[in-house]
């Protein structure tokens, strides 16, 4: 069955191949006409191109970012706000029909369970480019303080904003609010950018030594039969980037046997910290998103995630209790080691929360959205740049969703590919350079694969049940709790204060 | 950047240095003039591996103007393809590019009371670029709004900057010409700005040839040059480390004897009626692999001076 956008997709299909047809063929004759080697430059090249009109007609883009989910809006909304950058003649290319629609967010709603946790750093970038403001008319929900304890009952941490004087941790946003953001706060200023709802089918680099008008520009294609140049393309795609995978770029990574389970939770009283339990199969975590609802992010292997996916609601609240409170383990009592006199000589001036007790999460009451499972995977490209591509986001990282810092990572690419823009616009450079591209990929790359190389330890460390290493876990959780420099230095580089942990 | 107070510093070294001076750039012996004449210095290209290997021994002859650049036709042809290829042998031009770019654009913003924040600063300004080569730095200053004319004496250098400026619909209307900062002059041709970047140590009078800058230059315009110090770390960055260790330049790309001291280059701008407003110094940093603006300028310089008579 076809719905009707899908009905009048072929519809333009067919005219757009009738088109193509038209444009193959003239495409053809220019091939003819070159084949008779003049040297470029000469006049009958400007002959070919004007004979061959259609050429003029394509739009020449400077960026062209491929996929307008938030972190690719957060890039075109980036080089909208910078004065160097503003000019830009920007293109998203993204089939959402959301890019389209101004229709708006109710409140009254239920909270999506696709949500993202943005640290201070990420909330500073917003700030910055005047998105912050919309996110704060819709639902979104700081918190203050984490708990992170696991299931042998061992050891605890607990982290509070004020350890580093600050008032949040955090701020757990639904996808959605972030995306209709970022659109408000594009289309409140006068850049231009061209949205082509379409996707795109091939992307071509023409040799430098090429005779064409626009030679060394990059040439996309769309589904939709549209075409059009761009000095720079963005591949802000996602996981499976058609750009990635068109340039050519590979990637390393593997699939984690585990899968994740996310849905909307409801309780009786408001949340204000996250919390997050170490379990045998996987973690899980228990996000405030504002109200009474919760958002819990659930790993777990494939198998248990198909059983937990279709059994009763009943019973899917009785496992996420279980799993909250005193399921698979005792409530940690902390002190295994003397707790703070173990660590006197190292501890330096106690954070706040080295003296907060061990907290149960607020009781679930309620399963308020569908639930969703999703395979995890780790990956990384291998290259973020080449002539004329860049890749920011998932197209250039998947991380494991553990402790919510894929979505920053990515809004950290596209803050820092249009600074990179910017920096090249000031000195006349062509955006499309290799060179200046890897300048953003050597900013980027090293601080994302430190971040990936932390969140992949973790996974490998809790994925293990095994006495002594178990212990080790126990003591790295005193530790994180009662040594306050290690404290602060977990907190800081969590927020995106920092790009690398240790090293301040 | 360097400061004001660094140029008054150099000043007032330049008085009493006059002795100091390589005659060469002060008074040119009349015997020689002739030489001078019948070689196309002034515009000379960027140097190349094959330039080189195939340049006359300086001094060896008094080469006749057309076979010199029939000469130099033959080496560039070897190498043009390399002017854009930035890992090729101009890759340390295009490393620096920026940031004499950065430079560039900040003395100029301020010079012509332009916006140093908008895309194209300088949009209706007409700028000369001497010894463009490739067009390195020609294209970015017709990104950055410039109405840009590249010259260089070597026909193929033009060709390649012609080819490569047309693969962009905004640098395609740079205009580049084979010919020479004096032949500029003869044709009474003037600018708001004028540049030579890395050309004033490759030229036989840079006297002369800051003579023919000045007279391109519009009274209230003004004039860039860059060039590298005729220092003990030059002789042992920019040649002994730079092309016979890290072989980043061509063996025998520079002669040291005919680099210029920041005092020198004052002094022969200031007798071209070019004041010398700014001077600054790029330091490399091998960790970051990117060059920066500082106050040393005891290797590479670049200079910023006012014409404001004729």
């Amino acid at each position: 069955m076809l719905t009707y956008p899908q009905l009048l997709e072929l519809r333009i299909t067919a005219r757009q191949v009738a088109l193509n047809f038209h444009t193959f063929r003239l495409a053809r004759r220019t091939l003819c006409s070159d084949a008779g080697v003049k040297l470029p430059g000469a006049d009958s090249d400007q002959q070919v191109a004007h004979k061959h009109g259609h050429h003029s007609n394509i739009p020449i883009h400077d960026v062209a970012i491929v996929g307008g989910g938030t972190v690719g809006m957060a890039l075109a909304c980036s080089l909208a706000h910078m004065p160097l950058t503003q000019q830009l003649n920007v293109a998203i290319i993204d089939s959402n029909p959301a890019l389209l629609r101004d229709d708006c967010i109710r409140k009254e709603d239920p909270p999506d369970p696709r949500v993202s946790t943005v640290t201070p750093a990420t909330i500073a970038l917003f700030k910055d480019v005047g998105a912050w403001k919309y996110v704060e008319q819709h639902r979104h929900a700081y918190f203050d303080k984490m708990q992170v304890w696991d299931y042998t009952g061992f050891g605890y941490t607990r982290y509070n904003a004020r350890d580093i004087n600050k008032d949040i941790l955090g701020c757990v946003v639904e996808n959605k609010v972030l995306h209709r953001s970022l659109l408000s706060c594009l289309q409140n200023t006068a850049s231009q950018q061209k949205i082509y709802p379409s996707r795109l089918s091939s992307m071509t680099m023409q040799s430098s030594s090429s005779s064409s008008p626009h030679g060394s520009l990059a040439k996309l294609e769309l589904s939709d039969g549209n075409s059009l140049y761009a000095k720079l393309v963005v591949g802000a795609d996602g996981s499976k980037s058609r750009v990635k995978e068109l340039a050519g770029i590979n990637s390393t990574g593997w699939k984690y046997s585990q899968n994740a389970i996310i849905c909307t939770v409801e309780h009786m009283e408001e949340n204000y910290c996250a919390w997050q339990r170490f379990l045998p199969n996987g973690p899980i975590a228990l996000l405030p998103i504002g109200d009474n609802f919760s958002n819990i992010v659930w790993t777990m292997t494939p198998e248990e995630s198909l059983s937990r996916k279709s059994m009763s609601e009943v019973d899917f609240v009785k496992e996420i209790d279980r799993a909250l409170d005193n399921g698979y383990g005792p409530h940690p009592k902390s002190q295994l080691f003397g707790g703070r006199a173990a660590f006197s000589w190292l501890t330096g001036d106690a954070t706040v929360s080295a003296n907060e007790y061990f907290e149960v999460p607020p009781r679930v009451t309620k399963v308020a959205s569908e639930r969703m499972v999703f395979p995890l995977s780790l990956n990384h490209a291998n290259s973020y740049a080449l002539k004329r591509v860049a890749l920011i986001g998932d197209a250039a990282h998947t991380v494991h969703p553990l402790a919510g810092q894929g979505v920053n990572m990515g809004f950290g690419d596209a803050f820092s590919l249009s600074k990179v823009i910017a920096e090249g616009i000031a000195v006349g450079s062509d955006i499309g350079e290799v060179s200046l591209l890897r300048r953003y990929e050597s900013e980027r790359r090293p601080a994302n694969l430190t971040m990936m190389a932390i969140l992949d330890g973790f996974q490998k460390a809790y994925s293990v049940d095994f006495g002594p290493l178990n212990v080790l876990r126990a003591a790295a959780f005193q530790g994180a709790h009662y040594i306050s420099p290690l404290k602060r230095q977990i907190i800081s580089y969590a927020s995106g204060e920092q790009r690398f942990p240790l090293f301040a | 950047m360097a400061s004001k107070h660094l140029l008054a510093r150099l000043r007032t070294l330049t008085r009493p240095a006059f002795h100091y001076l390589n005659p060469r750039f002060l008074y040119p012996n009349p015997n020689s003039l002739h030489e001078h004449q019948t070689r196309t210095y002034s515009d000379a290209p960027q140097p190349s591996p094959a330039a080189q290997a195939l340049a006359t021994p300086p001094g060896s002859s008094l080469q006749s103007k057309s076979s010199l650049n029939e000469a130099e036709l033959k080496k560039f042809a070897a190498i043009a393809e390399t002017w854009w290829d930035a890992e090729g042998p101009f890759k340390p031009l295009h490393v620096m590019n920026p940031t004499r770019l950065a430079f560039i654009r900040s003395t100029l913003c301020r010079h012509f009371g332009k916006d140093p924040n908008c895309m194209r600063p300088f949009e209706g300004l007409k700028f000369v670029d001497v010894g463009c080569g490739g067009g390195i730095l020609s294209e970015p200053l017709a990104r950055m709004g410039a109405t840009v004319t590249g010259v260089d004496a070597v026909e193929k250098n033009i060709k390649i900057a012609r080819l490569h400026a047309d693969l962009d619909p905004v640098t395609s209307s740079i205009d580049y010409c084979c010919t020479t900062a004096e032949k500029l002059v003869e044709e009474q041709r003037k600018f708001d700005a004028v540049f030579a970047l890395e050309v004033i140590e490759h030229v036989a009078d840079p006297a002369e040839f800051c003579k023919s800058l000045s007279a391109l230059t519009n009274v209230g315009g003004a004039t860039i040059i860059s060039t590298i110090n005729r220092s003990m770390r030059a002789y042992a960055t920019a040649i002994l480390l730079a092309e016979y260790i890290l072989h980043w330049l061509p063996m025998g790309t520079h002669q040291w004897s005919s680099f210029l001291t920041p005092e020198e280059l004052v002094l022969i701008l200031d007798r071209a009626s070019i004041s010398v407003q700014e001077m600054a110094g790029f330091t490399y940093n091998p960790l970051t692999r990117r060059w920066y603006l500082s106050d040393d300028i005891s290797v590479n310089f670049i200079a910023y001076g006012t014409k404001n008579s004729e």
